[in-house]
């Protein structure tokens, strides 16, 4: 749980908010105040879910530093969200080493690669890294089949099974039953809205991000980052299916659904990744929070480094150091996968959960 | 300080004085606009507000249905009982008939309707995200323009002759210096923050005041234009003033301050007794007296007592209320005489007749034989919790301002109009709205008088 100078801080904050109501129309979390009087700490972290930090009600705050109410909506909801992400997973000593941000993020990255890499030397001796392998089943002659695709699956299931108990927890815990979860409208408004991004588009002026003018930029490049790993995730799907129903093994020519689609993403996701990440470096530091922040920036720089070494092992692999960059790359996704659940990833799941709680309380209200 | 000579220099930085500076740059002009408060406190009172009232034939996005020059016209005189200068009332509604398009051209947005919180209204129009955000969408659009902009740039001078505006002295990090141009706008708003001044009519109770709106607001150049000869217009004693939680900050606690519970209970003061009809009328009217009311009463205090049944019926307040189990407590709490309180409370709810409550219409729940009465909306105070606001009288403009005519130009004692001195917003509108309030009209005639003057003043500066 959030501490209670937070929550106690939060309440205050929300308390305002409801007295003055100015900022209703940007976003979902103002609604979805309106409907309560008192905010618990429950309450509080899902408003904080709903919220996606676009900083509007920020500049717009008649209230805001140095004002003596000193509200600052998006930096305390901040804070609970990471509270959030570290509360509802599992387990907490991961939890608690992520929190750390950049430096966690660095360090399993680290480890992981360091991790496949020495299973490689152990398994196929030094000579598999520096040598070029091409043709079918390249890729299993640097990292044997069982030592690929096992600790892979066993990782992102494990993701997954964290991911999934801390969004039901979350659910219970901000009031929901589980059947409402199955609510279609509901479900089918949450999803749109994650789709479009569409409280970012700020009803078409955009959002007060990096700085007080507003702009579509960081919706953009979100979207490039959400739909290049949808992209890359489409690709593996089909990767595995090739080789697991069709039998044909990875490496695939240039023009292959998987290199096509895995391209695209992998583009995408670097050209997404590193433009938030200048749009970070050059953002307002009054509405932020110093947690988060170390926490975006760690999960933007592991799904960076995820792609480029993608990229690069496609544009390589034919080449000696094939060998090498397959371990680093396959490194990075274990990375990438390792901390999904414990970093910023997670506000896939909480803020989709928010989303849908608050579609259910509006069309109720 | 910026050593040129400018066309034209605008004194304020809130509502009006944009609105000038925007337009006398769109005119030609090389502007400087003068604010006396930091960056991050700009815009004045203007940065408080929610919504603009206008005139329109149609139904639109934003509003329901037609507001037509008549009806704003009839609405006003209802309002200031006739204390209007009707030709620029007149001028006012007219030229407020492209607000609905003006401001959205300079970067305001307006709030879409919501599902069950904003309805939509006829007569005004809400921004996206208030005030603030209005004020600093000009401030964009002034400086993306050219307006050059200084703030913790307080005017405390005008060098006027004979009506003819010469330079303006500034205060500036601890340094003063002189901007000289071709002409001015003053559009500093009011002096609703300057309480030795509201001493002068209010004495000692006017320590006891909350300004809603901005401490900058000290009426400096009012005072400055008036001792240059300009001829006052509104009534120097009197201000809107609302009931606000008296634990508001004293300055810039903006609109969360105020309480909406007056109707749903009973108010007493210092001495525990009642003092004035709480069901007299709807918001706004009710909403705009009580300010005034406690102002009058000993001490500037009073106190907004409801029991379980009012509890919860009114706007989220943003302090918690004073509770306690029994009357006999709260006045423990409020510092009140306790049979006073108990004895004023029962004799209330004997008076109360039944009815059907209904606090959507002015229902027929009144007391009888009482006074003062309680008109409507009346139902006995014997629930407990009982529940208590402490309310200080919130000032949120001053009346006195300077005369203008239709260019904006500040009219002088002897009725010649000044040539290069302009003025618009809160220090003119008692030409228009010499008493009362109509809900967003603060910022029509801003906007209004605010593009005159910048247009005037640009045409006297550039030709
Ligand atoms: C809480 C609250 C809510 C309100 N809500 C509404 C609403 O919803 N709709 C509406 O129409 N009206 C509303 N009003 C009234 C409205 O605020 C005013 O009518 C309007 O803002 C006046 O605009 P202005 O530009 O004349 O003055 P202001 O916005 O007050 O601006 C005056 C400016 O002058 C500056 N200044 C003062 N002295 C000097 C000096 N010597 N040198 C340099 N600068 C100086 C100040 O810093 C300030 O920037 C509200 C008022 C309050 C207090
Ligand atoms: S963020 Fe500020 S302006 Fe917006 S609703 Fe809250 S208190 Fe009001
Ligand atoms: S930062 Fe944006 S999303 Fe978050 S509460 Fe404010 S307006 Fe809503």
């Amino acid at each position: 749980m959030p501490s209670a100078e937070l929550v106690q801080e939060a309440a205050r904050q929300m308390v305002i908010c409801n007295a003055c109501r100015y900022c209703e129309g940007y976003c979902a979390v103002f609604p979805a105040m309106e409907l309560r009087r008192a905010f618990s700490a429950q309450d509080l972290s899902y408003l904080a879910n709903l919220c996606f930090d676009c900083r509007d009600c920020y500049y717009a705050c008649q209230y805001a530093p140095p004002h003596e109410f000193a509200v600052n909506v998006p930096r305390v909801f901040a804070e609970l969200r990471a509270d959030t992400y570290r509360d509802y997973s599992w387990p907490r000593l991961l939890a608690g080493l992520y929190r750390r941000g950049g430096l966690a993020g660095g360090v399993i990255s680290a480890v992981s690669v360091a991790a496949v890499l020495l299973l490689v030397l152990v398994l196929g001796g030094p000579g598999v890294l520096l040598s070029a392998h091409v043709g079918q089943a390249a890729f299993y002659r640097v990292v044997p089949y069982a030592a690929m695709v096992l600790p892979a699956l066993a990782i992102a299931l494990f993701g997954l099974a964290v991911l999934l108990a801390g969004a039901i927890r979350f659910w219970r815990d901000t009031g929901g039953s589980l059947r409402e979860m199955l609510d279609g409208r509901a479900l089918l408004r949450a999803t749109a809205d994650a789709f479009t991004l569409r409280y970012l588009a700020g009803g078409g002026a955009g959002c007060n991000y990096p700085d007080e003018g507003f702009s579509q930029s960081r919706r953009w490049l979100h979207h490039l980052v959400f739909y290049g790993f949808l992209l890359d995730l489409a690709a593996t799907t089909v990767a595995a299916a090739y080789d697991h129903l069709l039998g044909r093994p990875a490496p695939y020519p240039l023009l292959s659904a998987p290199v096509v689609l895995g391209t695209l993403g992998g583009v995408m996701l670097v050209a997404g990744t590193v433009g938030l990440l200048v749009l970070k470096r050059r953002s307002d530091p009054a509405p932020a929070e110093r947690r988060m922040v170390a926490m975006d920036v760690a999960f933007l720089l592991v799904l960076l480094l995820t792609s480029l070494t993608g990229l690069l092992l496609l544009a390589l692999r034919e080449t000696g150091a094939m060998g090498a960059l397959l371990a680093i790359h396959l490194g990075m996704v274990a990375a990438l996968f390792v901390t999904l659940p414990y970093g910023k990833f997670a506000h896939l799941v909480y803020r989709y959960a928010a989303l849908i709680r608050g579609a259910i309380e509006q069309a109720r209200a | 300080m910026p050593d040129r000579f400018y066309d034209v220099v605008v004194v304020g930085g809130g509502n009006a004085a944009l609105c000038a500076a925007i337009t006398a740059q769109r005119g030609g002009a090389d502007v400087l606009l003068l604010e006396a408060a930091p960056e991050a406190l700009r815009g004045g009172n203007s940065r408080h507000t929610r919504d603009i009232r206008y005139m329109h034939d149609r139904a639109g996005a934003f509003v329901t249905g037609a507001y037509t020059a008549e009806e704003f016209w009839e609405d006003l005189q209802r309002v200031t009982g006739g204390e209007t200068d009707e030709a620029l009332a007149r001028l006012t509604i007219s030229e407020s008939a492209d607000l609905g398009d003006w401001m959205p051209a300079h970067g305001v947005r307006w709030q879409q309707p919501l599902k069950g919180t904003l309805h939509l209204a006829r007569t005004n129009v809400f921004f996206l995200g208030g005030g603030k955000a209005m004020v600093n969408a000009y401030y964009d659009t002034a400086r993306k323009q050219g307006v050059e902009i200084l703030y913790e740039a307080e005017v405390q001078r005008l060098n006027v002759d004979d009506g003819v505006f010469r330079s303006a002295v500034v205060a500036r990090g601890g340094a003063s210096g002189e901007v000289r141009a071709k002409a001015v706008v003053v559009a500093s708003g009011g002096f609703e923050a300057n309480i030795p001044w509201l001493k002068e009519y209010w004495g000692e109770a006017a320590d006891h005041f909350v300004i809603r709106g901005t401490p900058y607001n000290q009426g400096r150049l009012l005072k400055e234009l008036l001792a240059h000869g300009a001829r006052p217009v509104g009534n120097p004693r009197e201000f809107h003033a609302v009931a606000v939680d008296a634990r508001a900050p004293k300055f810039d606690g903006g609109i969360v301050t105020r309480l909406d519970s007056v109707p749903f209970g009973i108010v007493v003061n210092r001495e525990a007794s009642r003092f004035y009809d709480e069901g007299e009328d709807f918001w706004p009217k009710r909403y705009a007296i009580w300010g005034g009311l406690i102002a009058r009463q000993p001490g500037q205090i009073a106190y907004s007592i409801v029991d379980a049944r009012g509890a919860g019926r009114f706007m989220p307040s943003v302090f918690p209320p004073l509770q306690a189990g029994s009357l006999t407590d709260l006045a423990g709490l409020l510092g009140l005489d306790a049979r006073a309180l108990v004895a004023t409370v029962e004799a209330f709810n004997r008076a109360v007749r039944p009815g059907s409550f209904d606090p959507s219409r002015l229902d027929d729940c009144r007391t009888e034989g009482l006074e003062p009465p309680k008109s409507h909306w009346a139902l006995p105070v014997d629930q407990p919790p009982f529940w208590a606001y402490p309310l200080r009288p919130g000032i949120t403009f001053t009346y006195l301002g300077v005369t203008v005519n239709r260019q904006a130009q500040v009219v002088l004692r002897d009725g010649r109009p000044a040539p290069n001195l302009f003025a618009a917003g809160e220090v003119m509108a008692g030409n228009i709205l010499g008493r009362g309030y109509l809900a967003g009209f603060g910022l029509t005639i801003g906007t209004v008088f605010g593009r005159i003057a910048g247009r005037e003043a640009a045409r006297h500066a550039v030709g």
